[in-house]
Formats: structure tokens, C-alpha cells, sequence
């Protein structure tokens, strides 16, 4: 079965975000809400094309993740860069960015 | 340096507001996403893999020590501290906000710089010679040359709306340090047996996914003719090059369908109206512009040479840099002195904010205040004078900036790639940060000598890979990163467009072909041979057995 979340970038600074459950949008994609099949998937994009509509978000998508070790991460690498940071810049890797901004 | 007038100002001041309000028509939903995307393209806001990036113009390379000050700050301030130096001697920052670029763009215009027409279907910034006024080997400063182009191109309103982008550089020396021949063109100042100055024009090359090195269609273009023979190249482009299909829409395609000589007639013919009209710059005007780049007040030391010669002798590392990174200055007692951007695991053409601030405080230091950057994503300072080489070196040491390197294995060019790029399809930083690991011995590399090492993620070759000696190409395998191998190209004087050598390397294979391809090199090589040399002498097989086994 395929799992997919929503993804996109804020349109305020152009960050990588994912669609939660509550519909806010997390820069985790740990957060994002999965669906399991294409009907749930057609609703997280309705809901994220409204987002876009409200101008939080740019150019939403779905992405496909699975299950690796208890994670869901995307499938495809470039999803996996997308949603972790630029391989060569561990220190800026959106794990320690946000770390590192709130002190 | 140009330093802007009036108009120049008020043109990039003007753009700043018209983009603040453009910016808060977006986020205000006046503006859709469909409709603001060219507006933020137009200055030079793209949306990449992560966040916004922001490409910043550096016409044809020059910058003041204030500029790299500033780029610095912005650096600092706005985005997380570094910049990545482009193959276009522009600068890329990473991770922009949308609603900080209004107020960045007025920071760059603040000291004479924007990002207009870093992105579209326009002329794009022009390029240079890095050594542009310096170098022994030149005819004629190009820098007077772009700067002329650069104003006539700035906002071109008959050439906004190209078929596709457009790129020119400009070079005034025998050796092509500018690619001038993989350009849409390509301009070689040269001088006539009568003395006078002109150019032979270059159209149609071009690397990306259909490459050519373009041919000459004008052997001498006397200089007073330069714009009204660029504006009949531009017009037949213009008329006729593919709009249909953007990947057919550049005009080297135009000009390999058309053919050069009858590209070169249709051009001839659009001149023939236009020749002797208002489009070429009124006369004065070329000394008013040449006059921005007058060198600078030389103060010459008379035992420079000796103190040079002294300090190499007492230190091996500052001589073996000298002796790599430092070039021949026209001006008796200086040198050009090349700061590597690629230290060895490094990400090719990055520079933090603080090695930008220190690279400022040794232009003003050392320099006349001004910094060049290179299309090889390196740096430069045009004037220091050889007895203060020993003191740039130590700074440049204490920043990481000393690698001696230049025009070596490890000083390779590579595009972002996956790990920034959208458009991407493997990674070329990580590949380019393992060959420079593996061939970190310096003795290594320099025994070697020169070679070009071009990476680039994805078939648009912002890395160059087919002008590369060897060249690296990213694909996509099935979601697996592979690598696929050419070699023989050049972007120099000598251009040529490199052949692929066999079947790709999977991304843990392909440092290990690299070294192999090296290796033969120097089993092989004659006498004073570069790796493109032998290349050039013995062809592929060699390194193709030596890759793949015999066949």
C-alpha cells in the first residue's frame, strides 16, 4: 500500500513544510499526516490546495514515504534531502538548524 | 571600477520598490503564485530545492572590497551565514526569506549592485576574464567592453523576452580564461595589422544538453561596431530561433540548423540596416567608460623581487602556492593572486561570511580594494604587490583560503546539484568532495598538473562537465545516483566538447574510475603532457580499457 504525505514550501520564507493532521504545516516531516490510500490522499491535497489558496504554502504535492526502522521517510532521495537538509551541511541539517535557532 | 550614475542608481532603486510591492501584493493574495513567479525571477528570486534562492549579478566578476563587505552582511543577516560563488561569477544565496528579499535587494543596491537579469529569457549577466586589466597576455581590458554591454542589455526592451537565455563573455587575452567559445557568444579582443582594436565574434556555443563549441562569424568586428553587430546577432535570434520547444530554443541549436554561414549572412544582412545608426555608442562615450578602469597608482618597491625570492626560499608551503595560485601582473613588481575556493573536502565556491569579510580587509590591505571572481568558482586579487605576497598568504591561511591548488585536480568546478537544486537529478558536491579527499596529497596533485575537473548534477551542466578534461555527469538510474564519465573536453582557447568514455559509475564507484582515468594518464603521459594532452595524442581507448577492461 502507498503512503504519502503532503509537502510543499512556505511561501513566507520558502521552507520545506509538511501538512499536519490539525492543518498547520511543520518543517518535520515526522509530523505530517499519512495517507494510506488515494482517497485519503486526494483529501490531504484538497486541504493543501486550500492552504495555498490562503497563501501559506506554494505548490503542494504529495510525496510517497514508507516505513524504515519505525520512520517514515520519502521514498526518493531527493524527497530525503528535501526533508532533512543538504547532504554536504550535516550543521545545517533541519534537525540542528532548528536546534541551533532556538538556543 | 564603473561606479553608477544617476540613471544606473535610480534604475536599481526603482526596482527595489516596485519589487517591495510586489512582494506584499503576494503575500497579500493580490498576486497569485502563476502571476508572481516571473516578477520574482525578473529579479533573480528562484524557488529551489529547500528555500528561495537568491541570485546576485557580479558584472563580469568584479567586485569592490565594499560589495564583498556587503555580500557578507547579507549573508550574515539574512541568510545562514555563507554564499556559493557561481561558474557565472555571480553569487547564490541558499536560504533567502521572501519577505526579507525587498529589503536585501536595497542593501545590494546600496553599493551599486542587484539581480536583474540573473534568471529569464534575457541577456544575462555578461562575464570576463577573471585577470580583466592584469594580465600580460592582453590585448585590451574587456572589462570596458562589458560594461558597455551591461548597459545596453539592462532591461533591453526588444530582448527581455528572448527565445531563451542568452550568455555573453568577453575576453582581451590569448589565453581564454572566460570560456568565450562555449558562449552564445564569445568575444576575442584582438588588434588588426593596422593597430586598431576590435573583436572576433563567437556564436552558438554552448554546453547544457545539446553542446557545441560555436564558430566564428566574424573574424574582426571593428570595436566602435560592437552593439549595432550584437543587435543584428540578437534580432536574427530573436526572429527565428525555436520557441516551440524550449530545449531547441537557444541559439547554438539556431545556428547549428541554419548553418554558420548562412547564420553569418542573415546577421550581415540585419547589420547592413543598422551599421551606421544610433544603436553604436556615440563617440566619447567608450573613453568615459574605459576611464572607470584605469589601473590603479602602482607603487613600485625595488627589491620586491628579492624579498619574493627570499621568503619562498625560507618557506616551501608559501612557495608552492606562489608558484600555483599567483600569475604574471602586467605592472612590474605585482601579481595576480588566485584565492582557491576549494579546499580539499570542501564545497566548491562556497565562502562563509567571515572568509568574504577577510577576503574584503585584504583587498583594501593589499589590492587597490577590488576582487575578481572567477568563472571556476575561485577568487582574486588583481594587484598585490610581490613583497606583500608572504603577508596575504599567512591571512589567507588562518581562513582556510590557502589552498594551493589552482587549475589542479581538486580545484573543480560543480554545480549545487541534488543538494540544493531542484532541477537536479544526483548529487555533484559530495563526488567533487571525495576526489578532492582522495587526491588530497598536494605533492600528488601537482605532479599531475593541470586538470579540469567539471561535475555537474544534471544535464543543463551548470558544472560544465563537457568542458572538462574530465567531466562528471549526474543521472538518474531508477532513483539510483550514477555518473557518467567524458573526457577530452576544454573551455580555453583549445575548446572542445568532451566524449563519454562508457557506461556510468554508480556514486561509490565513481572516485575510484577517476583515480583510474589518473592513473593511466601517468603511466602514459609524455614529457610535459597535461592529462588533455595525452588525451588528445593516444584518444579514448586507453582510459577505456583501463576503466572497463578490453573490450
Amino acid at each position: 500500500m502507498t503512503q504519502q504525505v503532503i509537502s510543499a514550501n512556505r511561501l513566507s520564507d520558502g521552507l520545506v513544510v509538511y501538512l499536519v493532521s490539525d492543518d498547520s504545516w511543520s518543517e518535520w516531516i515526522s509530523r505530517s499526516e499519512i495517507a494510506t490510500d488515494e482517497a485519503a490522499a486526494d483529501g490531504l491535497l484538497a486541504r493543501a490546495k486550500l492552504a495555498e489558496e490562503n497563501r501559506i504554502v506554494v505548490d503542494p504535492y504529495l510525496v510517497q514515504v514508507a516505513e524504515y526502522d519505525g520512520e517514515f521517510r520519502p521514498t526518493k532521495y531527493r524527497e530525503f534531502i528535501r526533508a532533512t537538509g543538504p547532504s554536504v551541511r550535516p550543521d545545517l541539517s533541519k534537525q540542528n538548524f532548528v536546534r541551533a535557532a532556538k538556543g | 571600477m564603473y561606479l553608477y550614475d544617476e540613471i544606473d542608481q535610480s534604475l536599481v532603486d526603482e526596482r527595489v520598490v516596485q519589487f517591495r510591492d510586489q512582494v506584499s501584493r503576494r503575500m497579500s493574495g493580490e498576486l497569485s503564485e502563476d502571476e508572481f513567479k516571473p516578477l520574482r525571477l525578473m529579479n533573480g528570486v528562484y524557488l529551489q530545492l529547500h528555500a528561495y534562492m537568491l541570485r546576485v549579478a557580479i558584472p563580469y566578476g568584479t567586485l569592490s572590497s565594499e560589495q564583498m563587505r556587503k555580500l557578507a552582511w547579507i549573508a550574515k543577516k539574512y541568510d545562514r551565514g555563507y554564499g556559493h560563488f557561481t561558474t557565472r561569477q555571480n553569487l547564490q544565496y541558499n536560504w533567502p526569506k521572501l519577505e526579507d528579499l525587498p529589503d536585501i535587494l536595497a542593501e545590494l543596491a546600496s553599493v551599486q549592485m542587484h539581480a536583474l537579469q540573473t534568471s529569464g529569457n534575457c541577456i544575462r549577466n555578461v562575464t570576463a576574464d577573471q585577470y580583466a586589466g592584469v594580465a600580460e597576455d592582453e590585448v585590451a581590458d574587456p572589462r570596458v567592453y562589458a560594461e558597455i554591454i551591461r548597459q545596453w542589455s539592462t532591461l533591453h526592451p526588444e530582448f527581455s523576452f528572448l527565445p531563451r537565455k542568452f550568455k555573453i563573455a568577453v575576453t582581451g587575452a590569448q589565453n581564454d580564461r572566460a570560456a568565450a567559445k562555449v558562449h552564445d557568444i564569445g568575444l576575442i579582443v584582438k588588434r588588426n595589422l593596422a593597430g586598431e582594436l576590435g573583436f572576433e565574434v563567437i556564436v552558438g556555443g554552448g554546453l547544457g544538453r545539446t553542446p557545441f563549441v560555436g564558430p566564428t562569424i566574424c573574424e574582426f568586428l571593428p570595436e566602435q561596431h560592437l552593439l549595432s553587430y550584437l543587435e543584428a546577432v540578437l534580432r536574427v535570434y530573436n526572429m527565428l530561433g525555436r520557441r516551440d520547444n524550449m530545449y531547441k530554443a537557444r541559439i547554438k541549436i539556431q545556428v547549428h540548423e541554419t548553418g554558420a554561414a548562412e547564420f553569418t549572412r542573415l546577421v550581415e544582412a540585419e547589420w547592413g540596416q543598422i551599421r551606421d545608426s544610433a544603436v553604436d555608442l556615440p563617440a566619447g562615450e567608450k573613453e568615459r567608460i574605459a576611464s572607470h578602469f584605469v589601473p590603479p597608482r602602482y607603487e613600485i618597491s625595488a627589491d620586491a623581487e628579492d624579498v619574493l625570492a627570499r621568503l619562498k626560499r625560507e618557506d616551501a608551503g608559501f612557495a608552492r602556492w606562489v608558484d600555483t595560485n599567483v600569475f604574471a601582473h602586467k605592472a612590474e613588481g605585482h601579481a595576480i593572486a588566485n584565492i582557491s575556493l576549494k579546499p580539499i573536502g570542501g564545497v566548491p565556491g562556497d565562502a562563509t561570511s567571515e572568509q568574504m569579510e577577510a577576503v574584503a580587509a585584504l583587498a583594501d590591505r593589499f589590492s587597490f580594494s577590488e576582487i575578481r571572481v572567477t568563472h571556476e568558482q575561485n577568487l582574486v586579487l588583481p594587484h598585490v604587490r610581490k613583497d606583500n605576497l608572504y603577508a596575504l598568504w599567512q591571512t589567507l591561511k588562518s581562513y582556510d583560503l590557502d589552498t594551493p591548488n589552482l587549475g589542479r585536480v581538486s580545484d573543480m568546478i560543480a554545480c549545487p546539484g541534488m543538494d540544493y537544486c531542484s532541477l537536479a537529478n544526483a548529487r555533484s558536491i559530495p563526488v567533487a568532495q571525495a576526489i578532492s579527499e582522495r587526491f588530497a596529497d598536494l605533492d600528488r596533485q601537482h605532479d599531475i598538473g593541470e586538470l579540469k575537473l567539471k561535475i555537474s548534477g544534471c544535464i543543463n551542466a551548470c558544472g560544465h562537465h563537457h568542458a572538462g578534461h574530465i567531466g562528471i555527469l549526474g543521472v538518474d538510474r531508477k532513483g539510483e545516483e550514477y555518473y557518467q564519465i567524458t573526457l577530452g573536453g576544454s573551455g580555453a582557447e583549445d575548446a572542445s566538447i568532451g566524449e563519454i568514455v562508457g557506461p556510468a559509475f554508480a556514486y561509490d564507484a565513481v572516485v575510484d574510475a577517476v583515480e583510474t582515468l589518473v592513473d593511466k594518464y601517468l603511466a602514459i603521459r609524455a614529457d610535459g603532457e597535461r592529462f588533455l594532452d595525452t588525451y588528445r595524442r593516444v584518444g579514448k581507448d586507453p582510459f577505456k580499457e583501463a576503466l572497463y577492461g578490453a573490450a
